[in-house]
């Protein structure tokens, strides 16, 4: 389900312009379509650099059942126009992360999407058990990740394994799921209408994509972990490419990523069908970039007279 | 930072100059106070060219009014095209980032008897940083007693530096190393009671590593503070632990954002009083650069 508002004057954030960012997801209503993409914001660090309430919801670090370690250093590499990571996903775990990070992500006023990641169907489940009982707004599955039962190949690549990890994380969630996507597939729309038919209440698109960097000199991989997700404005042609094939595909609401550093290229992700957008690793080269890229959104609305979010998807010819 | 807020500022560049091969001198306008910054903090440089899209980490070489100065080595394509930037361009720069060198923690243990001695042991890129924190080390000194000036010669401006350290008992020594060519000796003199140089091939000063010189100068300094490539920190950390000396070392890692969001710049530590984990993984960029050299788990 998705509601854009239209233009109803409203005693939000955005009151003082004629401008009515806020949407509505899986009945879960967000200020304004500015989320922070996983594993590019940390709310102490992040939070230090602008107002966390300026942002429609956070979307966590990935958790998992269990901590992880991540991969060892280094883990950043960069590439022309953008970057390759394999953190590896490390992060406390799902209890630690109850525990000591979440109450302070809820006491903004901006919505909380937690992000889920696992190598098992039953870690994935029994995480997203524990966050049901939680005051997170919504569940973001990574798919991305290697299942290791089944020889390391990442859920999302597969149509069977992305529409039974959907059905089991459905099955338990009290909360609206959003399945995240992996764009190193053959056919996005495919995976898309799959996650919909088991029930999933959103898609978010893309993840990074596989990538690899070889310093010729030391004639060794830059990154230990030999290949990495490329990430960053190189990307966006992809993800906006994709966010348009997924949106002709399905329902669902779509929170569209990839290489967004400009309030322009936000624009070009709800042209394409998007209804919420996340900023990642713009973030991580201008920690303010989520806000500026809001601001630049707003002036890009006043400028060419759009008033709500509905009238930049419709406006695509 | 006094009136300045976290984030990213347009900053004039004032001087841009070779000071040794393949080595620059950058210094840039800047708005923040000295006070604000700690030695061995360091600061991300945006480049121009957008293709080049994650920031250059490079460590705070001296602040002083309104004046931030870096030295930098050409080593790939991001530095090189900094070296090509001219007086009077801008660039754009963070504000302050990491955990600098805990100054406090000295100058509370040169309050009493015991700490005399302090040694900067630097190697390379790990000399710049060595200004800035032997400058404060200078002051932490002067402010801990009431000791006379050297002779007549009181420096008005900064009366730290004219400080009598025999009197007050106390010694700054420099050991730094390089592979040939020496820079920032003059400008440590400054500050330091001596420094002592040492070049891999022997070009000048001792011949050999830092290490090396320390153990050869009759192993001075009850308190180590170290920055360099790695086999010489997990060098003179492991010289440090087995004398039982305090010893801080500031890291290097490969980042991505260097304010904590990435968690792409980890290192392992082991802190002293942890018996729980065998190490927890910590932020290079934000809860270090500089830890506490006998908590660094070094990885081979
Ligand atoms: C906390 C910290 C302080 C530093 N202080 C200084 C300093 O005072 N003076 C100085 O000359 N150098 C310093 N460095 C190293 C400096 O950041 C790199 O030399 C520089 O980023 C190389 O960029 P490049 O584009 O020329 O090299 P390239 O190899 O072309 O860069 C490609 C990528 O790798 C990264 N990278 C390459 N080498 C390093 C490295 N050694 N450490 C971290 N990232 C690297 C770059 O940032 C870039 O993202 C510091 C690094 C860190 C982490
Ligand atoms: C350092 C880093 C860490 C990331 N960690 C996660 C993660 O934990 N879970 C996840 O679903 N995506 C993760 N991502 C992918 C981003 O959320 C995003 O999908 C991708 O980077 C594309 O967007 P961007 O180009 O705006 O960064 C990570 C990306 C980066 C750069
Ligand atoms: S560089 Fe991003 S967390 Fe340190």
């Amino acid at each position: 389900m998705i509601s854009f508002h239209k233009n109803q004057k409203s005693a939000g954030s955005n009151a003082d312009c004629d401008l009515d960012l806020r949407v509505t997801i899986a009945g879960v209503t967000l200020d304004n379509p500015v989320t922070t993409a996983s594993g590019t914001f940390s709310a102490k660090e992040s939070g230090a650099f602008y107002d966390i309430n300026e942002l429609g919801a956070v979307i966590t670090k990935g958790v998992s059942l269990e901590p992880w370690d991540g991969n060892p250093t280094p883990r950043i590499a960069e590439a022309y126009g953008g970057m390759l990571n394999a953190v590896g996903l490390q992060n406390p775990g799902v209890d630690a992360f109850i525990r000591d990070e979440l109450p302070y992500l809820k006491s903004f006023k901006t919505k909380v999407i937690v992000n889920v990641a696992g190598k098992t169907k039953d870690e994935y489940c029994r995480a997203v058990e524990k966050l049901s009982e939680t005051d997170a707004d919504m569940l973001e599955i990574n798919i991305s990740c290697p299942n290791i039962k089944e020889g390391g190949i990442s859920f999302g690549a597969d149509t069977a394994m992305a529409a039974d990890i959907t059905k089991a994380v459905k099955r338990i969630s009290t909360k609206p799921i959003l399945m995240k996507l992996t764009p190193n597939v053959t056919d996005i729309a495919e995976i898309a209408r799959v996650v919909e038919a088991e029930g999933a209440d959103g898609i978010s698109l893309i993840n990074t994509l596989l990538g690899m960097k070889i310093d010729i000199y030391k004639k060794k991989p830059v990154l230990w972990n030999r290949m990495g997700g490329l990430s960053g404005p190189v990307v966006k042609p992809v993800a906006v490419r994709m966010v348009y094939q997924v949106r002709r595909a399905v329902k669902i609401p779509v929170i569209g990523l990839g290489g967004i550093m400009t309030g322009e290229d936000a624009v070009e992700f709800f042209m394409a069908g998007a209804d919420v957008i996340s900023i990642g690793t713009a973030a991580l080269v201008d920690p303010q970039a989520p806000v500026r890229i809001k601001r630049e959104l707003i002036d890009f609305m006043k400028n060419n007279g759009y008033k709500n979010l509905q009238e930049i998807r419709d406006a695509l010819l | 930072m006094t009136g300045v807020a976290p984030g990213i500022l347009e900053s004039k560049i004032l001087g841009n100059e070779q000071i040794a091969r393949e080595i620059y001198r950058m210094t840039l306008e800047y708005e923040g106070g000295e006070n604000e910054i700690k030695p061995g903090q360091f600061v991300n440089l945006y480049l121009n060219d957008k293709s080049m899209i994650l920031p250059r980490p490079v460590s705070i070489c001296k602040v002083e009014n309104n004046r931030l100065t870096l030295v930098y080595r050409v080593v790939g394509k991001g530095t090189e095209a900094l070296s090509s930037y001219a007086p009077g361009d801008s660039i754009r720069v963070s504000t302050p980032l990491g955990n600098g060198y805990d100054v406090t923690d000295i100058a509370r243990r040169l309050g009493t008897e015991c700490t005399k001695t302090i040694v900067l042991a630097a190697g390379g890129l790990g000399v710049p940083p060595m200004i800035e924190l032997a400058k404060s080390l200078r002051k932490a000194i002067a402010g801990t007693t009431d000791i006379p000036h050297a002779a007549d010669s009181v420096n008005e401006a900064a009366p730290f530096l004219t400080v009598d350290m025999a009197a007050a008992n106390k010694k700054l020594i420099a050991v730094i190393g390089f592979q040939d060519e020496v820079f920032l000796s003059e400008e440590l003199e400054q500050y330091c009671d001596s420094v002592l140089v040492a070049t891999d091939n022997g070009s000048r000063g001792f011949h050999g590593n830092v290490l090396e010189l320390i153990k050869t100068a009759g192993d001075p300094g009850d308190y180590y503070l170290a920055c360099g490539p790695k086999p010489m920190l997990k060098a003179v950390a492991d010289y440090c632990v087995e004398k039982d000396i305090p010893i801080q070392v500031s890291l290097e890692e490969r980042m991505g954002c260097g304010y904590g969001a990435c968690v792409g710049c980890t290192c392992k530590i082991k802190e002293e009083n942890d018996t729980e984990v065998p190490f927890k993984l910590k932020k290079v960029c934000k809860d270090g650069p500089v830890f506490r050299g006998n908590e660094v788990v070094w990885d081979d």
